[in-house]
């Protein structure tokens, strides 16, 4: 490995110091003059008809400047043309989820536009929804999209159906392979509707000038797709908007798509004033996109020599009642990256996205591949148990390598799954076994391949040698301070001499989402590129005064200096400095661009020690390990804390995290009832970070932010079956589910010869 | 129905017109202009809107400003004066405490209460101190390690 000076330093995050004394500024922080307030009438049934919309008496209250609803929407499509975002902005003729919005009010105060709310006369003819996903599934089921067929399928679907979206992933032969097993395992497992958490509600605040452009200061994790986004609902081009990133606090997927825009747009540009709104914790948990349910049905034989060989799965994911902008979260992921860890000849999976007349569901860290790997893990824990093997020696045995074949049919690169493996049995040998009684260790594995996408760079050097970065990737996991790692160690100049700036959508280059853990690996080409470009101009000065050929310099330490003769140099500083005279000397920019390039495989291996109270049902998370391939961590710091950012999560979704719903109404939403860990309920979450290069990144890098939740569900299920002998198929394992289990026994595993 | 109030805010004597129903909370990111104080939830169950009233950590978005006449109240812009941070400040910078910094202000101010009163506290009474402060980012891993940390200094 190369040596670095300011990669792989634990370098302290270039936001922190605003962040720790208050100054940073969130949506809800920007106060514009003469500024209104806006608040949404959102629908209270989950499915219904809106027979009579009647706004004439919000309109008329004092303080109200303006109501709108769907009628008012210069961009809006039809309602045939469902399914489409622009349904989630504000709807026409019928409700097909609770929290839809149907009017929006914009007021002198806050106060003002709620009363506005209470004003609006809506005559709602209640339908029958279809909430849960199996039911949705059958053929008389009431359709959430009246003329949407299921998408993928090898023929044309005869009828419309709330199947929308099929995938099917088979190799071998499944039958030959499961007669060949020794054991063959079938089980059912549940995942419920969880939501990301984030702490900052959405946020938006826009002002639309008398030309009628319009201006964003927002939360979303991608400023040029809330740009698009924004154009449509108001039906204008690209540069009639320009969206300005703030601080996003907390986001993990579920910014990745905006209600409260697009409508503060609509209001700003019917009033001429600036508009904005901040969501309650109500309504953020009730009406923005929470984490897809699932229901999965797998199937694995085994030798008894602990080869598995054969697979067959049946994935359905609950989507609500749309999926999410720009399609991308249609694929579920979790079909492929399930079973990816494992080398098996035979499989077969089937995955259904279906709608429900729910919050249409959206992404979150990694998405669909938790659900996912609870099965495959959990009942690959069942499977060491029955074959009394070691959890990670099974796995082990069966862990692909460089050259195996993905669920999706292409070979893996290198990979670093036995590395991660083995790190972990390294580090348990080291810590010895947990022996007491209520106790017990949970062993689960997980596969995730971040993405990359298109995106681009430009630094701008300073006449004192400084440098600037300006990218147009939003900062949710620490993309500022890696970025800025990277053009200090390219530049060789200190990390201090570099700022990072996330410009607005009218002066930065175009970047992707801020998603898919792939910022960092989708900016380091251009930001690369841009560094070896300011690199080539700067030389191009500096040879010839120092009175060699380009090929002869080198940049370090703030200086061009001769190779060979370091006291042979120029320091940045003097080369720029003639930018600023006057005549002065030609700026010095360096451009970077790129496409996205292939997806880097990711596997994480995690621990979890557990004491379950058998009086009680409540489960005590002692420790818990997480290792994980990263490649190369740029800053470790950042790194473990994506880690134990994940794996709290995780263990909220396994244990205590559930939206629960009544008619499509989700009943509990409030930070009270939904319950998320708090620092009382999590143990320190020790990491591991083992770096197998992934050749196709600069630096080797693999991308962080979402592998490590994957494993966590059945990491913490595992665990429980270890303490109490009881095997939890069904999330959350609340202490009440634990208490009936072990009072009452029963599994509902399926073991076949 | 407005009350002017007096308010100690940061060392500094501030007086504002304030409504019956108006929180501490927006009293003191809309009148005051301290929006370093977060709101999370509304509802007194995420802590980001955490100060110190007459030194006790409180959910500002729980006590109406109308009530607190004459009292005392630190924000976070409080703690970094004259361009020095409060210990805790830096060693949240330091452990990387801080990622999205919604929860930080409110994070460091319930920390600062625990500290004035138990200056030496174990893991389990720091994490039961900051048990009404969420965050999501971190696992609370190193929040816990940053407050320990000034502990030990």
């Amino acid at each position: 490995m190369p040596e670095y000076s300011v990669i792989g330093k634990r370098v302290n995050r270039v936001d922190a110091l605003a962040k720790v004394t208050g100054k940073a500024l969130y949506g809800a922080d920007i106060i514009l003059p003469n500024m209104l307030y806006g608040k949404v009438l959102w629908s209270p049934y989950a499915h219904a008809k809106i027979r009579i919309l009647d706004v004439s008496k919000a309109r008329a209250l004092e303080g109200v400047k303006a109501v709108i609803t769907a009628a008012d929407v210069p961009g809006q499509k039809k309602e045939e043309e469902y399914p489409n975002p622009m349904t989630c902005c504000l709807t026409r003729e019928k409700v097909i989820f609770a929290g839809q919005p149907v009017a929006a009010v914009a007021a002198i105060n806050p106060h003002i536009a709620e009363e506005a709310l209470e004003l609006i006369e809506v005559d709602y003819e209640e339908l029958t929804p279809v909430i849960d996903v199996l039911e949705a599934m059958k053929p008389d089921a009431p359709l959430v999209h009246l003329n949407s067929y299921t998408q993928n399928l090898p023929t044309k679907d005869a009828k419309p159906s709330n199947i929308f979206w099929y995938m099917k992933n088979s190799r071998g032969d499944v039958e030959a392979g499961f007669r060949e097993a020794d054991i063959v395992l079938e089980n059912t497992f549940r995942t419920q509707t969880v939501n990301h958490g984030y702490l900052e509600p959405r946020a938006a605040v826009v002002s639309v000038d008398p030309e009628g452009k319009v201006t964003v200061w927002s939360d979303n994790q991608g400023i040029f797709e809330l740009r698009e986004l924004v154009a449509e609902f108001m039906n204008l081009p690209l540069n009639y908007v320009k969206v300005i990133p703030v601080e996003i606090g907390g986001a993990f997927g579920g910014k990745s798509h905006q209600v409260v825009s697009p409508l503060c747009a609509l209001l700003s540009q019917k009033t001429g004033r600036p508009v904005k709104m901040v969501m309650t914790r109500e309504e953020v948990f009730k009406t923005q996109r929470p984490v897809a349910a699932s229901v999965i049905t797998l199937k694995l034989g085994v030798t008894k020599d602990g080869r598995l060989t054969a697979a067959s799965a049946t994935m359905v994911y609950d989507y609500g009642a749309l999926y999410g902008m720009g399609g991308m979260d249609i694929v579920p992921f979790g079909s492929f990256s399930g079973l990816n860890p494992y080398r098996i000849p035979n499989l077969k999976i089937e995955c259904y996205d279906v709608y429900t007349h729910k919050a249409p569901s959206g992404p979150y860290r990694a998405p669909t591949a938790a659900q996912a790997a609870f099965a495959v893990e959990s009942q690959m824990d069942l499977l060491a148990r029955a074959l009394e093997m070691d959890p990670l020696e099974f796995r082990l045995k069966n862990a692909v390598a460089e050259g195996d074949t993905m669920v999706t049919g292409t070979p893996f690169p290198k990979v670093g799954f036995k590395e991660t493996i083995e790190r972990m049995r390294q580090y348990l040998a080291q810590r010895g076994n947990l022996e007491g009684e209520n106790l017990g260790r949970g062993v689960a594995c997980g596969f995730w391949a971040p993405a990359s996408g298109a995106a681009g760079a430009n630094i701008n050097v300073n006449a004192d040698g400084t440098v600037a970065l300006v990218v147009g990737s939003v900062d949710v996991s620490g993309t500022r301070t890696t970025l800025a790692q990277m053009v200090a160690e390219e530049l060789g100049i200190p990390f201090e001499n570099v700022s990072v700036v996330t410009g607005d959508t009218e002066t930065a280059p175009f970047s992707v989402l801020s998603a898919g853990s792939m910022i960092t690996r989708s900016l380091a080409p251009p930001v690369r590129q841009a560094c070896q470009d300011v690199k080539d101009q700067l030389s191009q000065r500096a040879a010839p005064q120092l009175g060699v050929d380009l090929k002869d310099v080198e940049f370090a330490h703030g200086r061009v200096q001769v190779k060979g003769m370091p006291e042979k140099y120029i320091s940045l500083a003097d080369l720029a400095r003639g930018i600023a005279h006057f005549p002065g000397e030609s700026p010095i920019t360096g451009r970077g661009l790129n496409k996205g390039f292939q997806l880097s495989p990711v596997f994480v291996v995690e621990v979890a020690d557990v004491e379950v109270d058998k009086e009680t049902g409540k489960v005590k998370v002692l420790s818990y390990t997480a290792a994980q391939d990263v490649g190369l961590a740029i800053n470790p710091t950042l790194v473990e804390g994506q880690m134990q950012g994940a794996v709290a999560q995780g263990i909220g979704w396994a244990l205590s995290e559930n939206s629960i719903f009544h008619r499509g109404v989700m009943q509990n939403a409030t930070l009270l009832d939904y319950r998320m860990p708090t620092a009382a309920d999590v143990p320190f979450v020790d990491t591991l970070l083992v770096e197998v290069s992934f050749d196709a990144s600069p630096f080797g890098i693999r991308g962080v932010g979402e592998p490590p939740i994957v494993p966590s569900l059945a990491t913490i299920a595992n665990a429980i079956h270890s303490a109490t002998g009881v095997r939890l198929q069904e999330l959350p394992m609340t202490p009440e589910v634990i208490l009936n289990r072990i009072k009452h026994g029963a599994s509902s595993s399926r073991l076949m010869p | 129905m407005r009350k002017l109030i007096k308010l100690r805010v940061n060392g500094q004597e501030r007086e504002i017109m304030v409504e019956p129903r108006q929180t501490l909370l927006d009293a003191l990111r809309y009148d005051l202009g301290l929006t370093g104080t977060k709101e999370g939830c509304g509802d007194g169950n995420c802590g980001s809107c955490t100060v110190l009233l007459d030194g006790q950590a409180i959910n500002s978005c729980l006590v109406f400003a109308i009530e607190l006449d004459g009292q005392e109240v630190t924000t976070i812009e409080g703690l970094y004066q004259g361009g020095n941070l409060h210990p805790l400040q830096q060693a949240f910078i330091d452990e990387g405490a801080v990622q999205c910094g919604f929860c930080t202000p409110g994070m460091i101010l319930a920390a600062k209460a625990l500290l004035d009163s138990n200056p030496y506290p174990t893991e389990a009474e720091v994490r039961l101190a900051i048990a009404g402060n969420l965050c999501r980012c971190t696992g609370y891993d190193k929040i816990v390690r940053a407050i320990l940390k000034v502990t030990a200094a």
